[in-house]
């Protein structure tokens, strides 16, 4: 057992503070997610720890449902772009040749266009639900996984193990998952939380402009934008799901980068 | 024979014009071909069969998708965008000017953030592992990890609200004075260059330690040069390629950090143009910003490559 670096602890704890809070969300918020409490914008008391919001909701109840909110499409859209951008990118890399070819140029094609602004062109025809932000924002961001993915991919392709693998007549998919998948894993579980913050960033900004989580669901980006009025009379009420993203930002952050250097010691030895 | 630097930059063009014909037809498909109805999102739930009719016709969806690709497409290079479903206002004059203002905005944000960072990105190399270079790395690890909407609240909550810097509103109208204008923008301008800072900043310095290992810079350093001019005179200029390649690459996510930008300090530019269209659906807007968006980001990019293109002596001067 490896001995845990400070940084990697702190981050640890305040991602599984996150999650949990997340999970248990119906049990621990002292109120209801649209439960008119009081009135609006009262400053914190003992009885609303974070104050009310613009039409006298629980702040502290509101974070606990909204960060549920959008940690779950956050995360459901990192499952999606990785399973997607992962398959395609090792099956690119295993075929080679034309299938390669068209996978890849699609790509860069879809990164032409920066992903805010194709996800802004596909909700104006498209309903704004939840299943649909999550299909937009796992699909947009898969591209940038089928690239990481495919690039670990044609190192491993042409190890030996997978040559001898091809040569026993293993079939495709046995050598996508039980040969390519196994070496290429720690790149991408690192890659990972950075996919994930960049969901949770990405949702908030769409529920912010309005064009993400519909009201009177909660989330972080759609309390800023119930709260930004408040701003101007100087109550920081908008701010406080800043906090809450940038907090779980770099304590994700935090995670991936000690991920990253644990398995990429592994290259000298597993001891390291 | 050609020189070789003038086929690379031409194929590298042709590769732009074809990337952004392609990001046309994704742009089209994203809008017309996807499951759902325009017409009926249009209208909504309650529409009776006959106003979709109605609908369909005036818009012309009942023609196949190739056709009105290509009469959209026709109609694009000859500079007429279509009319906005809202007011029925041909869109090209209301974006044009919105461009006008959203190209102002960023150019201001580029004209601090670069030179800004490139600064930064030269003392901590120059002091690396030792405190600047510490606290410049924190504080731009914070930037980075707060979307810019946040970054924008913060920033009004503070210099807007409780020292009263600043104005809150970024109001701009024709016949603005060029230091009222500046003024008004100021708050986004900051939002933004903090934005783009963090990045542009980490890379520099990454670009420029990768080459302080080459044996050159420890030549320098025997010669007995003062560590700032080695880096200054020796590093950077080695480091070009790749410092400019990020700047680009940071332009044009200025370009994208506009559209939230705008939202918070409604600003008349192309941000929040497109953001109002979608919300009300009006499709030929938003195609029409969705195609201006990725000309800028191509052609940013585009930019960006050539330069790596031409800083590279070995292509300059071939053999």
């Amino acid at each position: 057992m490896t001995r845990l670096p400070l940084a990697a602890l702190i981050g640890l704890v305040f991602t599984g503070a996150y999650f949990a809070a997340a999970l248990l969300a119906p049990w621990i918020a002292p109120y209801g997610m649209a439960e008119i409490v009081g009135d609006s914008w009262e400053p914190s008391s003992s009885q609303f720890w974070l104050g009310t919001d613009s039409i006298g909701r629980d702040l502290l109840s509101r974070m606990i449902w909204g960060g549920r909110t959008t940690i779950f499409i956050a995360t459901c859209a990192t499952l999606l772009s990785f399973g997607l951008g992962s398959i395609l990118g090792f099956f690119a890399a295993v075929k080679g040749g034309w299938v390669d070819q068209v996978l890849s140029r699609l790509v860069d094609l879809m990164m032409s266009i920066p992903s805010l602004i194709s996800a802004l062109v596909v909700l104006s025809v498209m309903p704004v639900t939840i299943p649909v932000l999550i299909l937009v924002m796992g699909i947009l961001d898969s591209t940038r996984v089928f690239r990481l993915s495919r690039a670990v991919a044609v190192d491993i392709a042409v190890m030996d193990y997978v040559e001898a693998a091809r040569l026993r007549g293993e079939k495709q998919g046995w050598i996508i998952f039980r040969e390519i998948l196994p070496n290429a894993l720690s790149p991408l579980v690192a890659e990972m939380g950075l996919r994930f913050i960049f969901a949770v960033l990405f949702i908030s900004t769409l529920s912010f402009l309005g064009l993400g989580v519909q009201p009177p669901m909660a989330d972080w980006g759609g309390i800023v934008k119930e709260n930004k009025e408040g701003i101007v009379y100087g109550i920081p009420a908008a701010l406080i799901p800043a906090f809450a993203i940038a907090t779980l930002a770099i304590s994700v952050n935090l995670v991936a980068d000690w991920v990253l250097n644990r398995t990429s010691s592994l290259k000298g030895g597993r001891g390291a | 024979m050609v020189h070789p630097v003038i086929k690379l930059v031409a194929q590298r063009i042709a590769l732009g014009l074809l990337l952004l014909l392609a990001a046309s037809v994704l742009i089209f498909v994203g809008t017309q071909i996807l499951p759902g109805d325009v017409a009926q999102s249009i209208l909504g739930q309650s529409a009776t069969p006959e106003t979709l009719a109605n609908l369909r016709q005036e818009l012309g969806l009942n023609e196949p998708a190739l056709t009105r690709y290509f009469s959209w497409l026709g109609g694009v290079l000859h500079g007429d965008l279509g009319n906005a479903l809202t007011n029925g206002q041909p869109i090209a004059p209301a974006l044009g000017k919105r461009l006008l203002n959203t190209l102002f905005l960023a150019a201001c944000a580029a004209v601090i953030a670069v030179p800004l960072a490139i600064i930064l990105g030269l003392v901590s190399v120059r002091y690396r592992n030792r405190w600047p270079d510490k606290l410049i790395s924190a504080v731009t690890l914070a930037t980075i990890s707060v979307p810019e909407f946040l970054l924008g609240y913060i920033v009004i909550f503070f210099l807007a609200v409780q020292y009263r810097l600043l104005p809150s509103l970024s109001t701009v109208y024709d016949g603005m004075g060029f230091g009222d204008r500046l003024y008004a923008i100021g708050l986004p301008v900051i939002v933004l260059v903090l934005a783009v800072l963090g990045h542009m900043m980490r890379m520099t310095r990454a670009a420029i330690l990768n080459v302080m290992q080459s044996a050159y810079i420890e030549t320098a350093e025997l010669k007995g040069l003062r560590p700032f001019a080695i880096i200054a005179r020796h590093a950077f200029p080695n480091a070009i390629a790749p410092v400019v390649n990020v700047v680009m690459i940071n332009l044009a996510y200025l370009v994208v950090g506009v559209v939230v930008v705008e939202v918070v300090f409604v600003y008349p530019g192309m941000g929040q143009y497109l953001v109002d269209h979608v919300s009300k659906r009006d499709v030929p807007v938003v195609q029409a910003c969705g195609l201006v968006f990725a000309g800028v980001y191509i052609g940013l990019n585009l930019i960006a490559d050539l330069v790596s293109i031409l800083a590279n002596p070995r292509l300059r001067h071939p053999k």
